[in-house]
């Protein structure tokens, strides 16, 4: 029955959102492809902090996987588009169930730590191989609409339908683990973990299949990144990037798919609005700094006023006003609130995150 | 981008022959006289706006925050003093924390959403080639590129792109060629960045320096997260090669490493550095409180580090230098007038150069013309190579020495190719002086 | 032969940098249980600080002494301020509050002084000894001797100051279970303040040391404090010990590898020690307290 549901919610989701595609210009066409390629890779990892326990500060090292995988596999094997983002998905799941190896005794700050240090180091290997990976250049390729939308269709139009369609399946397919006996399991180890371990539960490969799942999200959000700019160098992968997704989970509200679109849309659309914000008052690189400054301020402020984030803040808004919202269409409402987010008790028991 | 209309006959005949009669009364060319219209995306009757990507923050941004303000500080003078046919210059630049995934957002922007009429010195390797192939797919002009990487050459792939600066190549031949006639026998290492821009330069090099002077050769990362230990290390193994004249394509942090190692190992080869490392504003700047130290200044020690430079020297006190050190300190002044300052002028210059070329009422295609024709040459010290089969720019550069902080021309400009087989020649025809009115 | 000596005398000396900034990191992690993502932009705020002053009187060590004093008071005003609001509430939001943190500070040295590269003084000279024509490098000049004694005399006041001291204890009751500490009549929140400015402290003191070298600009210490995190990761984050052992090998392994193998490995090189360490040792090498059992 769930299954059903979240698939019908899918298909409505996707209808939406392709109509909308086909409202925007080329510019926020292209804007759209990047939230929603942002939102997959937020979603993986609220997964993996909000629902499994474990804190990672270096997933735009998985984001990297993906997207070198994708590029390459376009320059060498020319595979069709929705075959590549699956490859690069497996890719980077299969680097993340590495990792989630080497770290599935650590906890808290030293697991940060590790993932610190594997978004610092892995770009590197963009370098040292750079007959393979094209060293700080990157590597360039080209994407085409399919013969079957005919010649003149946008590309922007059909990149924001592929990042678009492929969220909608990302969601779909989290949203039933997360409600499956694997998200039950996970709930459990987060909450306690000795208790989930005297339960029976197998820490160890829950811990590793949590990061093999956000790992492969990530690898897909960077294979739509790739495939919407066309290109991948080291330099896009920083380690600013996987801060920033940390940032993107925690403010849109942990643990929850719909927080995750939140944070997504936060994380594309703030800053250059913040930008535009300083231009107007001047284009020194002094005034170039003040988005910087400014994304900071509202991250603290956000976390000191929202604990809960942004989709906390949202549901304290909706509680009281829910019931009062009567008929159907109100208890669709609350319904459909329900079914996509977590349990609200479910952030409040970090004990272990550093 | 323009839409053409399709003209009916009558209309057609009408502006054969007002165009006749404008000819007849002597205005000179139909395209330069006649109302300004809105002949474009980005041009409208009173303005022109441009756009560029630049590192305004992050590790790029030291030096190279100065060049696009710069350059919208020469263009502000020229609206001050009429504009490019009327019309004055709005010069748009983003930063993209010389990121390419920041630089493929903001020239989207730049493009779809504030239709600029060109994009004008995109700067950065990495980040330009993030974003040259949708630049030339919606045909917008991409001038000057603010890098030296030879791939701007490309005028059938990329037609609407086009070089600036001398690239890595030719630089390292000119270089190289010195080297060759003025240290033979001695022993050479290279210390370059292990990109394009380092690996560009040892190639033309190469091209120049017999391999048995080489005994090492010392790439560095850029982005190593421990700078200053990476240059430690491979200082001392230069310093171990016994090099008796170490060549440097590094950027001026680097090139400061560079030059603390040694002072720290007692090493000191002759330094030979690229232009690019080697303004003695920022580089002296860089130095300062180690120099404070010995009781001198930063310049001490870059003294007598040879380099190369295609444009003016600024300690020459030459016509381009006035000009420009004079629009400095009314529309820049907080800013020092060092090389980065220099480049972003002289770049402007040469922009707008291309922009009266393209007409009163340009279109794009028109803009790209003006420069496929050649551009005369102006503030660089040698000629543009611009044409329709070379999108390449500066053609050549002078050797120069750094002696007491400023550039002193060692001997003439010279010019070459990017092949490993063409000559390093002197170039015979003599740079301009500055228009008068410091408008092209 | 040389260049072993050169590599290792260089490792240590840079190494004993990434120890000082996980000694600040096992400082705040011992007193208050929170990882302080802006240490490390805290310090080259400090370093800012200590800048303006020496070139407007040209006098090092006055600079010197208000960048530590600026450390203190900073890292005191930080808990209070922002970090205190953030008790209670789920342990992810303080990681988001310091990171938050870690941006306003660049952003806000930005905007003050703008982003060019700063030259840095060091107090002695950077010249490296000899042994007669044998070089010992530049881990081995007069710059790199301070660097060292005074990061070993910092982490030596440190280890005196939780073992010896009742301040020292009471830090660490209040870090391990404050309601308990409180009832014990411990003033948990002056003591977290506390524990802070001294991590400021001996932040500032890192940034002093190292910005010579990085050249002083608003990111100038990022990558120097995911090094001193790992270090501080290595060593086992409740152990002052720890830090600097693990910042001694991180310094000395990077070197090695670059010199010997390759500029572009070194990261990469410290990732894998640091896997290696936490797959033996989960909770570093000099972990101390025993995980909770039931």
């Amino acid at each position: 029955m769930t299954l059903a549901r979240h698939v019908g919610l899918a298909i409505v989701g996707c209808v939406v959102l392709l109509v909308l595609s086909s409202k925007l210009d080329a510019y926020r066409q292209y804007q759209m492809a990047q939230v929603a390629a942002t939102v997959v890779a937020v979603a993986g990892l609220t997964v993996l902090i909000g629902i499994s326990g474990q804190l990672s500060i270096g997933h735009g090292a998985f984001m990297f996987v993906g997207g070198y995988a994708t590029a390459l596999l376009v320059i060498h094997l020319n595979w069709p588009l929705p075959v590549v983002i699956v490859a690069s998905a497996v890719v980077a799941g299969l680097a993340g169930g590495i990792m989630g190896v080497a770290a599935a005794r650590l906890r808290g700050p030293y697991l940060a730590g590790a993932t610190l240090m594997l978004a610092v180091a892995l770009p590197a290997v963009a370098y040292q191989w750079q007959g393979v990976f094209g060293g700080d250049q990157g590597l360039d390729f080209t994407v085409t609409t399919p013969g079957f939308l005919g010649a003149s269709f946008q590309l922007t139009e059909w990149q924001a339908w592929v990042c678009c369609v492929a969220l909608v399946i990302v969601f779909v397919l989290l949203a039933n683990l997360l409600r499956s006996r694997v998200g039950r399991s996970w709930r459990a180890l987060r909450d306690n973990e000795t208790a989930a371990a005297l339960a029976g539960l197998n820490v160890a490969r829950l811990r590793v299949l949590a990061f093999v799942v956000s790992a492969a999200c990530a690898g897909v959000a960077g294979s739509l990144l790739a495939m919407t700019m066309l290109n991948v160098t080291p330099g896009a992968f920083t380690l600013a990037l996987s801060i920033q997704l940390l940032t993107a989970v925690v403010l849109g509200g942990l643990g929850s798919l719909v927080g995750a679109v939140w944070g997504g849309i936060i994380l594309v659309l703030v800053p250059p609005f913040l930008t535009d914000f300083a231009a107007s008052h001047g284009f020194s690189s002094a005034s170039a700094s003040v988005p910087i400054a400014g994304y900071g301020l509202v991250l603290i402020l956000v976390m000191l006023l929202f604990p809960a984030g942004i989709q906390g803040g949202v549901r304290r808004l909706l509680g009281p006003v829910a019931p009062a919202a009567a008929g159907p269409v109100g208890a669709i409402g609350r319904r459909l609130a329900r079914r996509l987010e977590e349990s609200p008790g479910a952030e409040t028991r970090q004990e272990r995150s550093g | 981008m323009a839409r053409y209309r399709k003209l009916g006959l009558a209309p057609v005949t009408a502006l054969a022959a007002l165009s006749l009669v404008l000819a007849a009364c002597g205005g000179g060319t139909p395209s330069s006289s006649g109302k300004l219209q809105a002949s474009a995306p980005g041009i409208t009757a009173s303005t022109i706006t441009i756009g560029s990507h630049q590192p305004l923050t992050g590790i790029a941004a030291p030096g190279y925050d100065e060049i696009a303000p710069a350059s919208n500080a020469y263009f502000q003078y020229v609206n001050a003093h009429g504009g490019v046919y009327g019309r004055k210059i709005i010069y748009k630049y983003l930063n993209d924390q010389y990121n390419s995934s920041i630089t493929t957002t903001v020239v989207r922007q730049l493009i779809l959403q504030d239709h600029v009429f060109a994009i004008f010195n995109g700067l950065g390797t990495p980040t330009h080639l993030a974003v040259a192939p949708f630049i030339n797919a919606e045909k917008v002009p991409d001038l000057f590129v603010a890098s030296g990487c030879a791939c701007w050459n490309a005028p059938s792939t990329w037609p609407e792109t086009f070089g600036w600066q001398i690239n890595y190549i030719r630089e390292g031949k000119i270089l190289g060629s010195y080297v060759a006639a003025h240290f033979k026998g001695k022993k050479i290492a290279y210390f370059y960045q292990d990109d394009e821009f380092g690996q560009d330069g040892i190639k033309g090099l190469g091209y120049e320096i017999p391999a048995s002077q080489v005994v090492a050769k010392e790439p560095y990362n850029v982005a190593a997260a421990n700078p200053a230990a990476e240059v430690g290390t491979l200082t001392a193994a230069l310093k171990a090669s016994k090099a008796q004249v170490v060549i440097a394509f590094a950027v001026p942090a680097f090139m400061a490493l560079l030059r603390l190692s040694e002072l720290s190992l007692g090493y000191s080869p002759q330094l030979v550095s690229s232009d690019v490392g080697s303004d003695p504003i920022t580089l002296s700047g860089l130095l300062d409180a180690y120099a404070k130290k010995t009781g001198s200044f930063g310049t001490s020690l870059i003294q007598g580090i040879i380099t190369d430079s295609y444009l003016p020297s600024l300690g020459s006190g030459d016509s381009w230098i006035k000009l420009f050190t004079t629009i400095h300190n009314q529309y820049i002044p907080k800013l020092p007038m060092d090389g980065n300052v220099l480049y972003g002028m002289a770049a402007a210059y040469t922009f707008v150069q291309a922009m009266l070329k393209a007409g009163r009422n340009p279109t794009r295609q028109d803009l790209v013309n003006a420069v496929n024709s050649g551009l005369p040459q102006g503030v660089s010290v040698a000629p543009y190579a611009y044409s329709a089969t070379d999108h390449d720019g500066i053609t050549g550069a002078y050797i120069a020495e750094i002696e007491k902080g400023v550039l002193v021309q060692l001997g003439p400009v010279q010019v070459t190719d990017n092949t490993p087989t063409g000559a390093v020649t002197i170039d015979s025809t003599p740079q301009p002086p500055a228009p008068s009115s410091g408008i092209p | 032969m040389q260049e072993f000596v050169e590599f290792t005398l260089g490792g240590v000396s840079d190494g004993v940098i990434y120890a000082a900034i996980g000694l600040s990191l096992v400082l705040i992690w011992r007193a208050t249980r929170v990882l302080n993502y802006a240490q490390g932009a805290m310090a080259m705020f400090t370093s800012y600080i200590a800048l303006i002053v020496i070139n407007a009187t040209g006098n090092y060590w006055l600079g010197f002494v208000v960048a530590l004093a600026a450390g203190l008071v900073i890292g005191g005003a930080v808990e209070r301020v922002v970090i205190r609001p953030t008790a209670g509430k789920p342990h992810l939001n303080t990681v988001i509050v310091t990171i938050g943190l870690l941006i306003l500070v660049e952003g806000v040295a930005g905007m003050i002084y703008g982003s060019k590269n700063r030259s840095f003084p060091t107090p002695y000279s950077i010249v490296g000894a000899k042994i007669g024509s044998f070089d010992l490098g530049q881990g081995s000049s007069p710059s790199a001797v301070f660097t060292a004694v005074a990061v070993l005399a910092a982490a030596g006041l440190l280890a005196v100051l939780f073992r010896y001291t009742s301040v020292g204890l009471r830090m660490r009751a209040s870090a391990f279970s404050g309601t308990v500490a409180q009832l014990m009549g411990v003033r948990v929140g002056r003591i977290t303040t506390f524990g802070w400015a001294l991590a400021g402290f001996i932040g500032a003191l890192a940034g002093m040391l190292v910005t010579p070298q990085t050249f002083l600009y608003p990111n100038s210490m990022d990558s120097i404090f995911v090094l001193g995190f790992t270090a501080a990761v290595i060593g086992g984050l409740d152990s002052p010990v720890g830090a600097i052992v693990g910042g001694l090998i991180l310094g000395v392994l990077l070197n090695y590898v670059t010199g010997y193998v390759g500029s572009n490995l070194p990261e990469l090189a410290g990732l894998a020690l640091l896997i290696l360490v936490l797959m033996f040792r989960p909770s570093g090498l000099f972990a101390s307290t025993a995980t909770r059992q039931v």
